[in-house]
């Protein structure tokens, strides 16, 4: 049963790596309004170059 | 890019700039931190038990259960503290919510699996007090969601309040800020400015929108001692008044006054989710207490008595209550979005399905706003009219206007072309005068109300006659709404003739016509306490109390910002139809709802009598939630029609 003291910090470890990846991509806006970027196509813009 | 399409003639409206805007929503962020945290808390747990259940014997599963605390119990501390916080508020109000039972379980479950383990107990409910909060913050995440920040129909309105004003005094003209003026100040507003005060007119003669008031899009022609309304639009020529209302006395603070009355005066929906929690919380907890004293007294063992309680309190968790009714509000709302309605606020869903009333504005909802040039005379005709028009923004010039572009007829050279305050505008071709306007002015011989004329030097003036043309998609949408039994009024600011000329078209025969903002507000008031479920459709700064005090409210895309605050619907495009479509999809989602709260007790009957009798292990409370959750959220999400 050794094996266990090595097996449950490994998936205690890839489950905060997950939580640590989904808190990166919750922090940078990647779930803020999903729906404004496909009407922004539509939108113009005020200053057009 | 809109006016690209409106040259090929189709009617194209901004996305929504205003509620696509990002706002940074912390309230949705902190739901999302905490939902992952319990997520992935779950998910290590859940893996642990499973070797747990799988049978570890004494060191190890004592080992197992403290990895499980060590993740648990922080992860529930940071995820449901927000539970705990409400749970707290209600008990201290001395109420119970949905909020307490959770709170109670969660808290019974991780405190009770702590002091379990700590004696080497075979039984902990961690898995169970984590999924628990995992499910109750997925339902509370939905329910946000389905709440777009609300804004204040009130402040849109104070928006049209002139800031500054041009005061004339005897010897100077001074700019000062609207608020100083006084009674008795002569005021001077330019073409495109809206009025600072309530007043006497001064000017012989001025065009003047007031649709704030009337909703009605063709300006009045007013003349000297006419009184004026703050908030109205000087067009044409400027107007000098003589303010008798300034600053807090002025009809559009007024207006706003009762719009936002209307706005607070609304009462708190209670959701069938909010109904059916204000029983079940209560029996649930009778029914834990219950077991937890049976228990207790039948075997004197209080840790078996607890053990008992707390399973109960996670088989009969109102996960179905807290899940099922945002989840299906968020499938129907999805189902709304793409049939062209946007839901603004969480509750108009179940609101919208209760209704047995429409009432609609005229100007701007059931017609476009935009008349139609119906008769004309031959194309030299109209193509000289359409020159003439050029000087003008009356909606008839307009018309005019696109009724020649339409059959691509180019304009005649004019020279001296203006526009006379009041009458319509003249100029000169080839050497003749030739005037475009109103009927008393071109001394036409008929008296017809919503005409145009244009008289060639003298010679007998030629009629434009114009129609209000309908909006896309109302005759289907009242013969709908008829056809279902659901009872349709017009209520609107215009004249009686304009009024009743388009209910007939329709086949609508409870019309009020010549109605102020307050008066559509007293009589939706009346036919709330007639006990009817009021849909209100409007799209005028005039309907904007009204649509705060209707049951439930729909602003078409063309409404003003105004408008589309106070109502609880947007539609998304030019087309009425969709309202018939929503209505029917509020009312299967209502059905889904009430679908799921039976599944969910159908659960509870089968596993709340084997929790009793104290055959609950942790592996069938948590089995029994996962899949009732489970099981409501998938029958959630199956397609709402």
């Amino acid at each position: 049963m050794t094996i266990l003291l090595l097996l449950v910090p490994v998936a205690v470890f890839l489950g905060f790596a997950g939580l640590a990846a989904f808190l990166w991509a919750l922090r940078s806006g990647q779930f803020e309004d999903a729906e404004r970027q496909g009407w922004r196509v539509l939108i113009d813009d005020d200053d057009p170059d | 890019m809109i006016a690209a399409l409106a040259s090929i003639g189709r009617n194209a409206q901004a996305p929504y700039s205003d509620l696509l805007a990002t706002e940074s929503d912390a309230a949705g962020h902190d739901l999302l931190v905490a939902l992952s945290v319990a997520g992935f808390a779950m998910m290590n747990v859940m893996l642990l038990s499973v070797s747990v259940w799988s049978g570890a014997e004494a060191s190890t599963r004592e080992f197992l259960h403290w990895v499980s605390a060590a993740i648990a119990l922080p992860a529930v501390a940071f995820s449901a503290r927000s539970f705990f916080r409400a749970g707290l508020r209600a008990l201290r109000s001395g109420q119970l919510n949905m909020d307490v039972p959770i709170a109670v379980a969660i808290a019974l479950a991780a405190g009770m699996s702590l002091y379990e383990t700590a004696y080497g107990g075979q039984h902990a409910y961690f898995d169970a007090a984590l999924s628990l909060t995992f499910f109750l913050l997925l339902g509370r995440y939905l329910d946000h969601r389905t709440r777009l920040a609300a804004r204040s129909a009130a402040k849109e309105l104070s928006a049209l309040e002139a800031s500054t004003a041009v005061r004339l005094t005897d010897d100077k003209d001074e700019i000062v800020d609207a608020e100083d003026l006084k009674p008795g100040d002569r005021v001077r507003v330019a073409p495109g400015m809206r009025l600072p005060v309530d007043g006497v007119v001064e000017t012989e003669i001025g065009d003047l929108d007031r649709s704030h008031l009337t909703g009605e899009a063709l300006p009045e022609t007013i003349r000297a001692g006419d009184l004026v309304e703050s908030g109205a639009m000087v067009l044409t020529a400027p107007l000098i008044i003589r303010a008798t209302a300034v600053g807090a006395d002025t009809s559009l603070r007024s207006m706003a006054e009762m719009v936002s009355a209307a706005e607070a005066g609304r009462a708190k929906y209670a959701t069938l989710a909010d109904r059916a929690a204000k029983i079940y919380a209560p029996a649930v907890h009778i029914l834990a207490l219950a077991a937890f004293l049976y228990w207790m007294l039948a075997t004197g063992d209080t840790r078996n008595a607890v053990s008992v309680a707390v399973a109960v309190l996670i088989i009969t968790c109102p996960c179905a209550l807290a899940l099922a009714a945002p989840a299906v509000a968020t499938a129907a709302a999805g189902a709304l979005f793409r049939q062209g309605l946007l839901l603004k606020r969480g509750d108009a869903l179940e609101r919208l399905a209760e209704v047995d009333t429409v009432v609609f504005d005229k100007t701007g909802t059931l017609t476009s706003g935009e008349p139609r040039l119906v008769a004309r005379p031959d194309d030299e005709a109209l193509a000289l009219a359409a020159a003439l028009a050029q000087a003008s923004a009356h909606p008839f010039s307009k018309a005019i206007r696109r009724a020649a572009e339409v059959n691509s007829l180019s304009l005649p050279k004019l020279s001296d072309l203006k526009e006379l305050p009041g009458s319509g505008v003249q100029a000169t071709w080839s050497g003749k005068l030739v005037r475009l306007g109103s009927t008393e002015w071109t001394d036409a011989s008929e008296r017809n109300g919503a005409a145009a004329w244009l008289q060639i030097g003298l010679d007998q003036p030629v009629k434009f006659d114009f129609e209000e043309t309908l909006r896309a998609g109302v005759l289907p949408l009242v013969a709908g709404l008829l056809a279902d039994g659901i009872d349709v009024k017009i209520m609107t600011g215009d004249a009686k003739t304009a009024a009743l000329k388009i209910a007939d078209q329709l086949g609508i025969a409870d019309v009020r016509s010549d109605l102020k903002p307050e008066d559509k507000v007293e009589h939706l008031t009346n036919l709330k306490n007639e006990g009817r479920r009021v849909l209100m459709i409007g799209d005028g700064l005039n309907d904007a109390a009204a649509l705060n005090t209707a049951h439930v409210s729909i602003a078409p895309a063309s409404a003003l910002d105004c408008a589309r605050a106070a109502s609880d619907i947007v539609l998304l495009g030019d087309d009425l139809r969709p309202v018939i479509s929503a209505m029917k999809t509020s009312r299967a989602a209502q059905r889904r709802i009430i679908e799921n709260f039976s599944i969910a007790i159908g659960y509870n009957l089968i596993a709340v009598p084997i929790a009793l009798v104290g055959a609950a292990t942790p592996l069938i409370a948590v089995l029994a939630m996962s899949l009732s959750s489970i099981s409501v959220s998938l029958n959630a999400i199956r397609g709402v029609r």
